[in-house]
């Protein structure tokens, strides 16, 4: 357990943001405390591979990424502390960040908290989750060996979740409210080529049902409105993301999706407090991108303490 | 130091459903980050629980008997098991300090 409660810099998250962040401020010397809840490294590392993080020319697997950093961090005395940031309060001089491991206090704050699968909102959900319902394939995708899974989603990360599915499972079904995949070309056509993979086009899950483990999707097709149900043993959930911002609520001026608005020095409207990578407006949610940010929040919050 | 013990299909029975003192079991893979990332703290709370509640292992891929019996669809996944039967079920990676409250729970 942390037992030192003051930094000089205190950083909300430990994905590519905030553990790039974190690596510009250690080798600055500037004293630096991480809050990461779950698995340092971030949404990133449930990607099987990374194949566009510049450097890894044959890509990365997400888990190797983070933990990279991690190391890479920790070489140059990043303190890290399992916790879930619950808020923040702004002091004269200082801010205190509230986390479920107790106050920690710092100049400067970085908030890169990223952003966290978004869910369907349907009937069953909650209930199933864990239990055949699951927002991550390489996290659980290997105990539905043999079996039929569902993955939701058309997007970039539904068709990186169906493709890693189809080593294990015996079938994946694709169900997407649309007609067409936002996925980029690539995952389209490596998907297409999957024979284990098969698409249902304007259709959406309507509930999820099961007791003890997921029994089956009741689905509804957009166009016809005929419903049908379907048998499966796990459905991943790949709709969207959505900010991990709840805990800065009233303190932080958000967008209207809950998103950080920043300038390019990635400022936010409080002096000392900067947010980096998915949680800003319009970040294109990439982990280069992210990286990128926690870096130049890092190079703003030295010399704000300089100042 | 108290070191989590191993179990599998064959002794799950005997090391776990029989066992007099309560077993946390940790369904776990190789493969899985999160399990990794949670062993060293399962081990830590092996030692700060020790003679109160055994704490064990199970690899899911090797032990797919013991892991469709309880249904076990996501990793990490603690069950807690008093008397034979589960009491408790934890998924997902959880900090040491909120396991510690579903522990505590378990030995009320």
């Amino acid at each position: 357990m942390t037992a030192k409660k003051e930094y000089d810099v205190i950083i909300i998250g430990g994905g590519p943001a905030g553990l790039s962040a974190g690596i510009y401020t250690s080798r600055s010397r500037l004293d630096t405390l991480l809050i990461e809840r779950g698995v340092v490294g971030g949404r990133i590392t449930d990607a099987e591979l990374v194949e566009n993080y510049p450097g890894f020319a044959d890509g990365i697997s997400g888990a190797e990424l983070g933990q990279l950093m991690q190391r890479q961090a920790a070489k140059y005395g990043l303190n890290i502390v399992t916790a879930e940031a619950t808020g923040l309060e702004l002091k004269k001089d200082k801010k205190v960040v509230k986390t479920t491991q107790g106050d920690f206090t710092a100049k400067a704050v970085i908030i890169a908290s990223g952003s966290e699968r978004g869910k369907l909102g349907v009937p069953g959900e909650v209930e199933v989750t864990g239990k055949g319902v699951s927002y991550c394939a390489t996290c659980d995708g290997p105990l539905f060996r043999g079996k039929t899974v569902a993955v939701v989603g058309g997007g970039n990360a539904a068709i990186s979740e169906a493709l890693y599915l189809a080593k294990f499972a015996s079938k994946v079904i694709v169900i997407h409210r649309r007609d067409q995949l936002r996925a980029t070309r690539v995952l389209e056509e490596k998907a297409r080529a999957e024979a284990k993979i098969e698409f249902l086009w304007d259709t959406v899950v309507e509930k999820i049902e099961g007791e003890k483990a997921l029994d089956q999707l009741s689905l509804r097709q957009v166009k016809t409105g005929q419903k049908s149900s379907l048998d499966v043993a796990g459905v991943f959930i790949a709709v969207g993301l959505k900010p991990s911002t709840d805990f800065l609520k009233g303190v932080l001026p958000m967008d209207e999706g809950g998103y950080i608005i920043t300038n390019e020095r990635m400022e936010t409207e409080i002096a000392g407090i900067f947010a980096a990578g998915d949680i800003r407006r319009n970040s294109p949610r990439q982990a280069i991108t992210a990286a990128g940010d926690g870096a130049t929040a890092a190079v703003n919050a030295e010399i704000f303490l300089e100042s | 130091m108290t070191k989590p013990i191993q179990v599998d299909d064959a002794s799950f029975e005997a090391k776990v459903l029989k066992s007099k003192t309560p077993v946390l079991v940790d369904f776990w893979a190789p493969w899985c980050r999160p399990c990794l990332m949670a062993a060293p703290v399962l081990e830590e709370l092996a030692t700060e629980y020790n003679n109160r509640i055994t704490f064990a292992k199970l690899d899911v891929d090797q032990n797919a008997q013991t892991a469709a019996k309880y249904s076990i669809m996501a990793i990490p996944n603690l069950i807690i098991f008093k008397e034979g039967k589960p009491v408790s079920q934890i998924v997902g990676f959880k900090p040491k300090e909120e396991l510690k409250k579903d522990l505590d729970a378990v030995l009320k």
